[in-house]
């Protein structure tokens, strides 16, 4: 097994989602996503070349309105509902460390 | 059908004055009383406001007023519909406690409408799953047989309505969240054309296929709850700017002379006991006057692999929004990298985060044109088969769910397993066309089939009719 996926890029793709897992989260995810991976081989062999790819059902096109003020959710309400919050603003931790 | 009130029944009654909405609400929550605890179908039961509502609705009644078209109707949602000052938690530990400052587009709609809720209903954790079995709050049991699963992820939503909690209910459709749990659970279940019904305030697993739609016990009730809830939503990007159709209209126009797809090609894995149900359906429909034709979707066998790149794609970056800032539950930590990471490892469940890695996998630097840009042309390519297909059909039948409700804990082992339950309801999101499952008899165990029906964009009426037909005959 794994010889679509290493634990190595588990890891790397756990700490691109920011998702804090264990070492031996990572063995067994890295087992499960390998095995789709190998069933998603299945479209390896389509000639896929002159197809547009499709990424909503059908075209959208952009949707504008006035730039006129209108009522908008209660920033105090907004605010109750956050972990933490100070002066009209959410609150967090200081921003540090290494990013990807 | 069952021996439960339509909606359709409730509100005439209701408006006419024949029934109190105060005790049609009543019984659905003593029904509630006698068997939630069994069947774990809601999050949450709102009993209160439901019998305050429903005085409301009757003292209106009383002064002369007119109050919709789902007048006193008990109702469902789906715990990922947002409602205001009300818990809306997708089955989520991040989400737990949380309450929406704002109403979805479909919630205001059915309060306009004359709907009573009842409360909100359990699902796969973030609608990722078939089973209901990923739900952080414990599983839904499935109320005709309760050693197995509802099926998923609406799973609450459709054993609500089978187990008599509610007369109808909402769920949402990313690859057959409708469709399938209301196959094993014996009702009826649609999902819309994508864009018919506004997503504006379901929170999102996959936008480009998400869709909400309705559970009932009558195909005339989910054709009324379809109206109802359909219609441009400046608030949806992505919403169709035309009226909702009318669809309660054509039930009783029969399919003379519809031509009736049948799918020459269609991918294995179904059970021989739902496939019998689906050649008994032809049989039926061919009586009523119906021509049965052969179609080709040759592509249809690269759904799956299409659909666990692109949804979980979409996933990951939708569900990048739960990082412990804005709202939901936090794990406190020195700098926000840690606290993001830490919150987002606490509150997501095993699926959930699969889905996400997955995702992310496929969109990142050195994988995206291997996988989530491959998949998009396979998406383009099952679109033109059914475009093909619908060269030469009205509507195309084919089964809901590969195999009837199974026991819990039975496919739970191999992530896989699980994403195969979902075969035959994928591609219709894929092409965002609309699809339901409509109960036609039983299978192994006594458990109930679902018939699917897939239609063009916008091929509701056509869908809605057949789906009349079949509900007669079954």
């Amino acid at each position: 097994m794994s010889e679509r996926l290493s634990a190595a890029d588990v890891a790397k793709v756990a700490r691109m989602a920011r998702l804090n897992i264990s070492a031996a989260d990572v063995e067994r995810y890295t087992q499960q996503l390998d095995g789709m991976l190998d069933h998603f081989a299945d479209i390896d062999n389509l000639q896929l070349a002159d197809v547009q790819p499709m990424t909503q059902p059908f075209p959208l096109v952009n949707v504008l309105r006035a730039d006129v003020e209108q009522p908008c959710l209660d920033r105090e309400e907004v605010l109750s509902a956050a972990p933490a919050a100070e002066q009209g603003r959410f609150r967090v931790p200081p921003s540090g460390g290494e990013d990807e | 059908m069952s021996n439960f009130s339509t909606a359709t029944s409730i509100a005439h009654n209701v408006a006419s004055g024949a029934q109190s909405a105060a005790s049609v609400v009543e019984e659905h929550l003593q029904r509630i009383g006698q068997r939630e605890e069994e069947v774990h179908a809601f999050n949450l039961v709102t009993s209160a406001e439901a019998r305050e509502r429903a005085a409301d609705i009757d003292a209106r009644i009383a002064r002369g007023e007119n109050i919709g078209p789902l007048a006193g109707v008990p109702i469902a949602l789906k715990d990922n519909m947002c409602t205001r000052g009300v818990p809306t938690t997708c089955s989520s530990k991040i989400l737990e406690g949380w309450k929406p400052p704002y109403n979805a587009t479909v919630v205001d709609k059915l309060f306009a409408a004359g709907a009573v809720f009842v409360g909100k209903t359990n699902l796969d954790e973030f609608a990722m799953g078939s089973s209901t079995e990923n739900s952080a709050f414990g599983p839904t049991r499935n109320p005709l047989d309760t050693s197995r699963v509802p099926g998923g992820s609406s799973g609450g939503s459709a054993a609500a309505v089978a187990a008599g909690f509610a007369a109808v209910s909402l769920g949402s459709d990313t690859g057959g969240s409708i469709r399938q749990p209301a196959a094993l659970c014996g009702v009826v279940g649609v999902k819309p054309t994508y864009g018919l019904v506004s997503r504006y305030g379901l929170v999102a697993f996959a936008s480009s296929l998400d869709q909400i739609g309705p559970f009932s016990h009558s195909v005339a009730d989910a054709a009324l709850l379809t109206e109802v809830i359909a219609g441009h939503d400046p608030m949806d990007s992505t919403s169709i700017p035309k009226p909702a159709p009318s669809l309660v209209s054509v039930l009783g126009r029969g399919v003379e002379g519809m031509r009736i797809g049948r799918v020459a090609d269609l991918p294995e894995g179904a059970d021989a006991d739902v496939l019998a149900r689906l050649d008994a359906a032809f049989v039926a429909l061919e009586k009523a006057g119906a021509t049965i034709v052969d179609v080709k979707l040759p592509s249809l066998s690269y759904a799956l692999t299409a659909y666990y790149l692109i949804a979980p794609a979409e996933a990951s970056s939708n569900l990048a929004r739960y990082d412990g800032v804005r709202y939901g539950n936090r794990v406190a930590a020195n700098d926000m990298n840690n606290m993001y990471a830490d919150t987002r490892a606490a509150g997501f469940g095993d699926e959930v985060k699969r889905r996400i890695m997955l995702g992310t996998y496929a969109l990142s630097a050195g994988y995206y044109d291997a996988y989530y840009g491959k998949a998009l042309k396979v998406r383009r390519l099952i679109s033109n088969d059914f475009a093909a297909a619908y060269a030469n059909a009205d509507v195309i039948l084919t089964p809901t769910s590969p195999t009837v409700a199974f026991p819990f804990g039975a496919k739970t082992d191999d992530p896989l397993t699980m994403y195969l339950c979902d075969i035959f309801t994928i591609p219709t999101n894929l092409a965002g066309h609309p699809a339901m499952s409509v109960p036609f008899g039983t299978g192994q165990a006594n458990m109930p089939v679902g018939v699917q029906i897939l239609a063009p964009t916008l091929g509701e009426e056509a869908m809605f009719k057949v789906a009349a037909v079949l509900e007669s005959a079954a």
